[in-house]
C-alpha cells in the first residue's frame, strides 16, 4: 500500500513557523525517502489562485505540513479549491515541534505530543 | 486551467541521471524554497506529476544526453530541463532564475502574502469589513457575498479589519497571535472582539473619523515644524497615541501614515456603505 500523500509548506516569507521546526521537519522527510511534495508558501499560492491547489485538495489522504488548520482550511477554499475535510490532516508547526509533525506526517505514534491539529468540523 | 507560469521545479532522480546526495538534496530543497520556488523531489518516471502547471523546471545529474520525460498526468506541460551535475546551490539558483525569465515565471516577488482570509463558518455576511477597509481589499460577489477581492492592496502587517470583524471571522494566517492567526476562537476571543467594536463605537461611531481629526491635528503640528526629524517624531508620536486610544487595534505606523486624505476617505466611506447596501440588498432578494 503506498503512504498517503505529504505536503510541506515552507512559510517562506514569514517567520511565523519556528526556524528549527520547518528546518527539522523538512530534514526528516528528506531522510525518510518518503516521496513529498514542497511548497514556499500556501498564502502566496492562495492569493494567486494557484490551480495546483485544486490537485492536492483532490488527493485522499493528504496530509498537509503548515499552520492552524482554520487558517489551511480557507486558504484552500479562498484559492477556489476547498479541502475535503473527512480526507486530510493538517499538522500545525506553529504549535508542534519537528519530532511531533514527523511523527504525525509518516504517521507514527506521536508519543506524548497532544496538540491533534486532525481537521473536524 | 494550468499555472502559466514557472515557480515548480522538479528535482529529478529517474531515468539516466544520477541520485542526489541526501545532504546536497536538503540544501537545493531548503535554498528553492526560501526563494520562493514550489520543489518536487522525484525520483522515477511513474511519480512525475505535473501538477497543473504550464512550465516546469527540472533539475537532473544527468550522465549523458538528457533524456525525453513526460509528466504522468499531463503531456501539455512545457519541461525547462537543466543537468546541474556539479553545480552548487548558488549556481543552481541561477541556472532556475534563468529558466525562469525564459518563460516569464517567476519565484519570489517580494510581496509578503498579507491579506484576510474569510472563515465563512464564522462569517455573518455583515460587510463591517467591507465599509471599515479603505484600501479596497474587499468586495461582494453578484450573490451578495463578502469576499476578498483585491489581496495585494492590503496594507502588511495590518490586521485592523481582523479587529472590527464582530464574528471574529477574518484571519491573517501569518498574525503572531491567535485568534486572527487561525487559532480556534473561544468564548473570550468572541467578547473581546465584540468590546473593540463598541469602542470605536464610543469613539464616534466611525474610526475613519477619529483617524481623519487626529491626522489633520498632526499635520497641522507638522507643518508648523521647521525641524524634519523633530516634526517625524512627532508624529510617531501620535499615532502612537492614536493606537492606543484606539484600544491597540495594532495597525503599524505604516498603514495609517498612508491613510488617504479626509476627501478622499469620506468619499471611500460612502461608496463602501453603497457597496455593501447594494449587496445586503441583493441578498435579501436571494433570500
Amino acid at each position: 500500500m503506498s503512504s498517503p500523500p505529504i505536503l510541506y509548506c515552507r512559510c517562506a516569507y514569514a517567520k511565523v513557523v519556528p526556524k528549527e521546526v520547518k528546518d527539522g521537519v523538512l530534514e526528516q522527510l528528506v531522510e525518510s525517502g518518503v516521496a513529498f511534495e514542497s511548497v514556499a508558501d500556501l498564502c502566496n499560492m492562495s492569493a494567486k489562485r494557484d490551480p495546483t491547489l485544486a490537485c492536492y485538495a483532490q488527493q485522499p489522504g493528504l496530509k498537509i505540513a503548515a499552520c492552524y488548520p482554520r487558517a489551511v482550511k480557507w486558504l484552500f477554499a479562498a484559492a477556489g479549491s476547498p479541502l475535503t475535510e473527512e480526507n486530510v490532516e493538517i499538522v500545525n508547526m506553529r504549535t508542534l515541534n519537528a519530532d511531533e509533525s514527523c511523527a504525525q506526517l509518516l504517521g507514527e505514534p506521536s508519543g506524548e505530543a497532544d496538540n491533534t491539529t486532525q481537521e473536524t468540523e | 486551467m494550468m499555472s502559466a507560469t514557472v515557480q515548480r521545479v522538479v528535482l529529478y532522480e529517474g531515468q539516466a541521471s544520477e541520485p542526489f546526495q541526501k545532504g546536497a538534496r536538503l540544501e537545493l530543497l531548503t535554498a528553492l524554497l526560501d526563494r520562493g520556488y514550489s520543489v518536487s523531489c522525484v525520483q522515477t518516471d511513474d511519480d512525475f506529476r505535473g501538477q497543473g502547471h504550464q512550465n516546469l523546471v527540472v533539475l537532473g545529474q544527468f550522465n549523458g544526453p538528457i533524456p525525453t520525460i513526460t509528466p504522468q498526468d499531463t503531456k501539455e506541460a512545457n519541461l525547462h530541463v537543466r543537468d546541474i551535475a556539479g553545480l552548487d546551490s548558488d549556481q543552481v539558483l541561477g541556472v532556475v532564475e534563468d529558466a525562469c525569465q525564459t518563460t516569464g515565471g517567476v519565484g519570489s516577488e517580494g510581496w509578503k502574502p498579507w491579506f484576510p482570509v474569510i472563515d465563512y463558518d464564522r462569517c455573518t455576511n455583515c460587510m463591517q469589513c467591507l465599509s471599515f477597509c479603505l484600501f479596497d481589499v474587499y468586495g461582494a460577489t453578484e450573490e451578495g457575498k463578502i469576499t476578498v477581492r483585491n489581496e495585494t492592496n492590503c496594507k502588511t502587517d495590518c490586521p485592523a479589519c481582523s479587529r472590527v470583524c464582530p464574528e471574529v471571522a477574518i484571519l491573517f494566517p501569518k498574525y503572531k497571535a491567535g485568534p486572527i492567526n487561525g487559532d480556534e476562537v473561544n468564548t473570550d476571543d468572541v467578547r473581546r472582539e465584540a468590546m473593540k467594536v463598541d469602542i470605536s463605537s464610543l469613539l464616534g461611531g466611525d474610526i475613519y473619523s477619529m483617524l481623519r481629526d487626529r491626522n489633520a491635528k498632526a499635520k497641522s503640528r507638522f507643518s508648523k515644524e521647521r525641524d524634519d526629524e523633530r516634526a517625524l517624531k512627532e508624529r510617531q508620536r501620535c499615532l502612537k497615541k492614536l493606537q492606543a486610544g484606539m484600544g491597540d487595534l495594532d495597525i503599524p505606523a505604516e498603514a495609517l501614515t498612508n491613510l488617504p486624505s479626509a476627501d478622499e476617505i469620506r468619499l471611500k466611506a460612502e461608496q463602501s456603505k453603497k457597496i455593501a447596501q447594494e449587496a445586503l440588498e441583493r441578498q435579501k432578494k436571494d433570500l
